[in-house]
């Protein structure tokens, strides 16, 4: 069985900056993986090569199976993908945000109204259906919108900040449904600012300018680095020694 | 605007039975507090629990329902234009322009309020020499950390006497937001007050005094080692490598009051009063290692901001709405 994401020195230019530089890191099925750094350090350009919005200069990808430079719309049919900008249609309805993705990932209509029930069940969201999603609070926001991502059974979700800003009960809410999904067999490829969050991943990888700089799972990075907890090892691996401004901008 | 200290007898912010409604949604209900001289004080919740609203009132872009509030002495519905000449505020959202250089912003802002960057260059000046290297770039080509200081800049160089940040981490990386923290630790020791929101829990321990804030109703005000002591629970934190299954297993536990993932950890809070923490902690070693863990590892712990903001906010309602 091929891994769910298999990168193999992946790089991207944009004239003479490369944002992405030679990265490689394989993701098992059903495993949540953990992609950091800094900002500027290159995730959203990586991220944007492995659900093919963007061309790689070099190197291969794979996602769900599928090559991300010569099977583009393959991957994006396989995959799901919330940020934390775009996520849901504010002004639809909950029940309209469902029928309208369901339609767009090629749901029958059969499927759209069972998984769509299904949903509204699961998040007990039965009382707001009718209700415009700007009426929902940020975290209910992310619940469904995850729950619309994970709509069309994808191989692979992309999650992209998924809990900026929400609550700190609903943050945890939203990471059991993380579990729930990569239990069930998906494959959960994730972005955070929090550390915290870091540590209910599998594995993690730490980008720094262009790079890989540290990947494992939680407790080997801590190991490696011979630090307490992952936000030490970010410090070191973002901020070397004797450095107080960044690096780059 | 002035070199001279303005002379008023209460704090630079009160805040006084301040609410606002927009159509049915109440975004602000009731909320008081005040902001002391010299003090950086902390305006922690989520996205949606009404700390823009509020920053808008403060800052005269905004008219409250019911309630008052002055800064620095004034009334802010009556006394709008004075307001505005005096408060150093940053929005939420990026508000620089971006096709226009580091320095042209700086300009700019410094001119609006008829002043300029030389006049500012004390107090912006620990911010500004980490940007000046990049004072040609336009704004839109900063990294988030570095817009994020250039916006404080913009905020401080007509030498305000209050500052008002929105969110000023948001989508920030970790060691960036230590790092503007300590800036506006800077800033405050020049005695500047400040009023910061975030939603970051783990920032209310660099403010001195935090509201804490959900659904536009205010849990707690203090200083946060205080709202973190008046947690009302034993709590305990457990380790296990197999940390869904502890989560379970935890929960299962008749005498769970809460179960939350704390990153490597998980917080237990027990709900029984009257009984020692470590007599709690032997009985879950018994338990969890009954349940089949082999590598518990259970300390009893103080609160955090973070159990507290949770213990007080308790279950979040899917629809916030009132009455029609």
């Amino acid at each position: 069985m091929t891994a769910a994401i298999d990168v193999k020195d992946l790089t991207r230019r944009f004239g003479s900056f490369t944002a992405v530089d030679s990265i490689s890191f394989d993701v098992r099925q059903g495993e949540v993986f953990g992609f950091l750094g800094a900002n500027g350090a290159g995730k959203t350009t990586a991220t944007k090569m492995l659900i093919g919005l963007l061309a790689p200069t070099s190197g291969q990808a794979s996602v769900a199976g599928f090559d991300v430079s010569t099977r583009a719309d393959d991957v994006r049919r396989h995959i799901g993908y919330m940020s934390q900008r775009f996520s849901l249609y504010e002004d639809l309805t909950v029940r309209e945000n469902i029928t309208l993705y369901g339609g767009i990932y090629g749901l029958t209509d059969a499927e759209i109204r069972d998984r769509g029930e299904a949903l509204i069940r699961e998040l007990h969201l039965e009382s707001s259906s009718a209700e415009r999603v700007e009426s929902l609070p940020l975290g209910w926001k992310q619940k469904l919108a995850f729950s619309v991502a994970m709509l069309h059974q994808p191989a692979v979700v992309f999650l992209d900040e998924p809990t900026g800003g929400v609550d700190p009960i609903t943050r945890r809410q939203f990471w059991e449904m993380i579990y729930t999904v990569a239990e069930r067999g998906t494959t959960v490829f994730v972005t955070t600012h929090y550390l915290d969050e870091a540590e209910y991943c599998d594995r993690i990888s730490i980008m720094v300018d262009g790079r890989i700089a540290a990947m494992g799972t939680p407790i080997e990075v801590k190991q490696k680095f011979g630090a307490a907890t992952l936000d030490e090892v970010f410090v070191r691996l973002v901020r070397p020694a004797g450095t107080q401004t960044p690096q780059h901008t | 605007m002035t070199d001279q200290p303005v002379q008023r007898s209460g704090s630079p912010l009160e805040v006084r039975g301040i609410s606002r409604r927009f159509e049915e949604t109440v975004a602000l209900a009731d909320v008081s507090f005040d902001v002391k001289a010299g003090e950086l004080f902390g305006l922690v919740g989520p996205d949606g629990a009404g700390k823009t609203t509020l920053f808008r009132i403060l800052t005269t872009l905004l008219v409250p329902d019911s309630g008052s509030a002055k800064v620095l002495g004034l009334d802010v519905v009556r006394d709008l234009w004075a307001i505005r000449a005096r408060v150093g505020y940053m929005p939420g959202r990026f508000s620089l322009y971006p096709d226009l250089s580091v320095e042209e912003n700086l300009s700019f802002f410094a001119s609006v309020f008829g002043t300029s960057i030389d006049e500012g260059r004390a107090i912006i000046a620990p911010i500004y020499q980490q940007i000046e290297p990049f004072k040609d770039r336009r704004a839109g080509a900063l990294s988030g950390g570095m817009k994020q200081k250039l916006a404080l800049c913009c905020a401080l160089v007509h030498r305000p006497e209050i500052l008002f940040l929105d969110e000023p981490t948001t989508g920030v990386d970790a060691v960036s937001r230590r790092e503007f923290w300590d800036l506006l630790g800077t800033l405050k020791a020049s005695g500047l007050p400040i009023l910061a929101s975030t939603a970051y829990m783990d920032e209310a321990t660099r403010c001195d005094r935090v509201a804490l804030i959900q659904q536009g109703h205010v849990l707690a005000v203090d200083p946060p080692a205080a709202i973190a002591a008046r947690y009302p629970h034993p709590l305990i934190a457990v380790h296990a490598n197999e940390r869904h299954k502890l989560i379970q297993a935890l929960r299962d536990y008749p005498h769970a009051k809460s179960v939350y993932p704390f990153g490597d950890e998980i917080h237990y809070s027990d709900a029984r009063t009257g009984i020692a923490p470590d007599n709690i902690v032997q009985e879950l070693r018994a338990y969890l290692t009954g349940r089949g863990f082999t590598d518990v590892r259970a300390n009893s712990i103080p609160a955090g901001v973070e159990d507290a903001f949770m213990e007080l906010m308790g279950q979040p309602e899917p629809v916030v709405k009132v009455a029609a």
